[in-house]
């Protein structure tokens, strides 16, 4: 049940995605940009949280769960370390994703050259 | 020959030849493919959880993955192609940022590790990174002061 929940919920986000790109015609990283906030916002509120509980890595996986790991991220660290946690806790929470991103980018460069377009 | 064809009827005429059903079928495409990713997902989250790692830790574990397996995959040549097919189904899950950091670093190589591969590797990320830490910390602000 949890991957049709997980199938749906995501699917139906790339979805939003897809119609800014064809109505809007915004390029894919403002796109980005625009879930990653939407996305500490809404997580910010504590209303993202609900949706990933309902749909796990549905909600999770799509940018806006970036963007909700960033808002939690900060409010537990404001728990914790109080005013420090302001400035410590978005990148803290982030770190494993971006880490992950950079190190493979590096390491996929030192072994691959541009494809022929 | 025929008649002129005005501006408005041509404009009604390509209407006609060319329906909605691109957004639609574009939309059709990014939910399969988006779905799915988030399906791999639930996947790995589920396999993490069964090693009893906590929920916290198996979202991470899950990004740290799909980020992994999206930036071999760009290499590799393999995610532009499916980036053709899917459209946002896959900018944007994860494995799109993932894209957005590796193609560029690949593709500045030839300028160099430092000014090149080094310095536009954040030609994507850098903004979402810049922009979503900004949020967070509005965000970690007043929930200081009105928690």
């Amino acid at each position: 049940m949890d991957y049709v929940k997980a199938f749906c919920v995501g699917g139906l986000i790339c979805v939003l995605g897809q119609i800014l790109i064809d109505k809007t015609k915004l390029t894919s990283a403002r796109i980005l940009v625009l879930f990653v906030v939407s996305g500490c916002v809404l997580g910010g509120l504590g209303w993202y949280q609900k949706l990933v509980e309902f749909a796990g890595a549905g909600a999770s996986v799509p940018l806006f769960g970036f963007g909700n790991t960033l808002a939690r991220g900060v409010m537990r660290e404001v728990d914790k370390a109080g005013f420090l946690g302001v400035i410590t806790g978005g990148l803290k929470a982030a770190s494993g994703g971006i880490t992950a991103a950079i190190v493979s980018a590096f390491v996929m460069a030192c072994f691959f050259n541009p494809k022929e377009k | 020959m025929g008649k002129e064809v005005t501006k408005e009827e041509y404009g009604n005429m390509v209407k006609k030849a060319s329906p909605d059903s691109p957004i639609f079928l574009n939309c059709i495409r990014a939910f399969l493919v988006g779905g799915l990713i988030c399906c791999i997902g639930q996947l790995i989250t589920n396999v993490c959880n069964v090693f009893g790692l906590s929920t916290e830790d198996s979202g991470t574990y899950t990004s740290i993955i799909l980020v992994a397996v999206a930036s071999l995959l760009t290499g590799l040549g393999l995610y532009s192609k499916l980036g053709k097919f899917a459209g946002a189904g896959s900018v944007v899950p994860i494995t799109g940022f993932s894209n957005s950091v590796t193609a560029p670093a690949i593709e500045f190589k030839k300028e160099g590790f430092i000014l090149g591969l080094g310095a536009k590797i954040f030609i994507v990320a850098g903004p979402v990174i810049l922009y979503g830490v900004l949020t967070s910390i509005v965000v970690g602000l007043i929930y200081y002061f009105v928690r």
